[in-house]
């Protein structure tokens, strides 16, 4: 206590070293810029408010737990579990099943990915180990921006833009050259899955490539100097000395990705055509869980119709969350210095 | 690999040689394809939008269809209302939290708090759209400002709680230590010192976070539902420029489609930005004073 009158010019007023001083008499007596009141409870109150803020962190995930249990209990109590694999989505009669929904958003999420994790490993490749120091900055931004890229402008590019170079251009040319794998075949509307997938994978690309890049860059340099001293191309440095050390991380990138292909709500909802019906060829239309929450919560007139469309939004949320914390472990096993086993 | 004489005992074979150039040449591909949507989503940004940009859209509210002109004056003014809310909400908490996880937490809860937080991210935004339905919107009876503010605050609070972590673990221990030294009290030196010290990495973690939210629509649809009209009250239905272009973009009129391409130009520039001052302000150093 006594040290906090070395500093300043004598203050006024006795120094009563009171343990139980009021804190407001504290603060007025001494003023300075950097003392006040008795330390002990204002030390005290401000550790229950950080904590305060911590604990409200904890609350909100309780929160959203507990809304969303609490609020679907009806639909689960009268479909149950096979309310995910019950294809029948009928508000008028009260009778719902999510799987077209589940089955929407597996195919454009995978779809996405599928498209998204070539691309993103070789930007990441090229921004890490081959791309010339100056151009790194400006690539590394690039590509973050279009993570910055709100959802709902993505879905305007994708109805005015993508959607009619897939329909004029695209479709008839898959059609025509892969309509017998079936996957590409009836009426090229432009809009429907192959459309979700695709403005999906863009979405996706920033997001694995960003990480994927992060993990690439914690593999010591020392892995690369060794093999290339043992007189191997760039590429077999690359793919001996970096992509097999991160392996592990890459794959929790491309989880993460799915994370985020799997909870992407307006983009999709905009271009997928919003129809509950599972075909095989990607060209049909088709619908997700985000986009039937998005499309349906707000006009749903019964309990029993509300209650159905937060279970699809509790499914959503367990399935994104356990995705994310797997993909957070596998980026962790890497970035902490963990170097993944079992070199060949 | 180097051609010189002494280097050819480990001469490359032309297989080799030649899958190092066909790989390079992938990856440089890849960069090409995945900068062409890039340029040209702004491309058709700015095409679209700056013609349709003009005084009336800044300042009036949305015509009845059929009728041209008129604007998003009252979304712009929304999503500022909705905004605001969500920073009052995420930006203290998020902060606070971020400060207790750096300074006080032990192991066990750091990590839990930690962990939940990075959850917290993770929840599809959708989702928090459906859990401030049933928290604001059911409470109140109404859609309301009040209600987006609350979704788009909850999305706020893990992004700013790592960043005010990271950055304050930036803080070299014998910063706190001089203060404590001096006789300063914990709180005083947190505030005054250690925050202070890594305040523009704190605003790069707000501002990130701010540029994340500002364009989100989901959480907006059954929050603050949108209006056609001004609204300033926190407790009512309250128009976002986010959802305004969700609405013109997806309806059948072309009026409605030009006025979508300008709002989500300013949307756009809005978070650019947000996006580039935080660029700046992480390429001067995050930690003033401390090199």
């Amino acid at each position: 206590m006594s040290n906090r009158a070395l500093g300043s010019p004598p203050s006024p007023g006795p120094q009563p070293v009171v343990k139980s001083g009021i804190a407001a008499d504290g603060s007025s007596r001494t003023g300075g810029f950097l003392r006040g009141g008795n330390p002990r409870i204002w030390d005290g109150l401000f550790y229950l408010a950080m904590l305060g803020c911590a604990l409200c962190v904890l609350a909100l995930v309780g929160v959203i737990i507990y809304e969303l249990t609490t609020r679907s209990q009806l639909s689960w109590k009268a479909f149950g579990w096979r309310f995910f694999f019950a294809s029948e989505w009928d508000p008028v009669n009260e009778r719902f099943g999510a799987w077209p929904f589940v089955y929407g958003t597996i195919v454009s999420s995978l779809l996405a990915l599928f498209l998204a994790v070539p691309l993103a490993l070789g930007v990441a490749t090229f921004i890490t180990e081959m791309c010339p120091r100056r151009l790194r900055e400006a690539l590394a931004f690039s590509t973050e921006l279009l993570a910055a890229i709100p959802s709902v402008i993505y879905g305007l590019w994708a109805i005015f833009v993508l959607v009619p170079l897939l329909r004029e251009y695209f479709e008839p040319w898959l059609a025509r050259y892969f309509g017998w794998t079936g996957l590409f075949t009836g009426p090229a509307y432009g809009i429907g899955m192959l459309a979700a997938g695709t403005i999906l994978a863009i979405m996706v690309v920033p997001i694995i490539s960003s990480i994927t890049r992060e993990v690439m860059m914690a593999v010591p340099q020392q892995q690369r100097e060794a093999v290339l001293a043992l007189g191997a191309t760039r590429w077999e440095m690359i793919r001996i000395g970096v992509l097999r050390n991160a392996r592990a991380g890459i794959f929790g990138a491309v989880i993460l990705g799915l994370g985020r292909a799997l909870g992407e709500t307006m983009a999709v909802t905009m271009v997928i055509g919003n129809r509950p019906e599972i075909s095989r060829s990607l060209f049909a239309p088709g619908y997700t869980m985000a986009s039937v929450i998005a499309n349906e919560f707000s006009e749903a007139a019964t309990d029993t119709y509300l209650s159905a469309l937060v279970q699809v939004g509790l499914a959503l949320f367990l399935v994104t969350i356990i995705v994310n914390i797997l993909a957070q472990l596998l980026v962790w096993s890497v970035t902490r210095g963990m170097p993944a086993r079992g070199h060949a | 690999m180097p051609n010189s004489p002494e280097s050819r005992p480990i001469r490359v074979s032309f297989r080799r040689r030649s899958m190092n150039h066909l790989v390079t040449l992938a990856a440089a591909t890849a960069v090409l394809l995945v900068l062409l949507p890039l340029t040209a989503i702004f491309a058709y940004l700015v095409y679209k939008g700056v013609g349709s940009l003009n005084w009336a859209f800044l300042t009036q509210i949305p015509k009845p269809v059929g009728e041209p002109g008129g604007g998003m004056a009252n979304a712009i003014a929304g999503s500022a209302l909705i905004l605001l809310i969500a920073s009052a909400m995420g930006v203290p908490i998020g902060i606070g939290a971020g400060i207790y996880l750096a300074e006080y937490a032990s192991n066990r809860m750091g990590d839990l708090v930690r962990f939940t937080a990075d959850v917290l991210n993770g929840v599809p935004s959708i989702v928090v759209g459906i859990v401030a339905y049933g928290v604001v919107v059911l409470a109140q009876g109404h859609f309301s400002a009040l209600a987006g503010g609350f979704a788009l605050g909850m999305m706020m609070i893990p992004t700013i709680t790592r960043a005010t972590e990271e950055m304050l673990l930036l803080v070299p221990r014998a910063i706190r230590e001089a203060a404590y030294g001096l006789g300063i009290s914990r709180w005083r030196t947190t505030l005054s010192i250690t925050l202070r010290t890594a305040t523009s990495g704190v605003i790069t973690g707000v501002m990130l976070a701010f540029a994340r939210v500002a364009g989100e629509t989901a959480p907006l649809l059954f929050t603050a539902f949108g209006n056609q009209y001004w609204n300033w009250k926190i407790n009512q239905p309250t128009a976002a420029l986010s959802l305004q272009v969700f609405t013109y973009a997806i309806s059948p009129f072309d009026e409605w489609h030009r006025q979508a391409w300008a709002g989500a130009l300013i949307l756009i520039v809005l978070i650019v930005v947000a996006v580039s001052a935080l660029r700046v302000a992480a390429g001067r150093g995050m930690l003033k004073g401390t090199s």
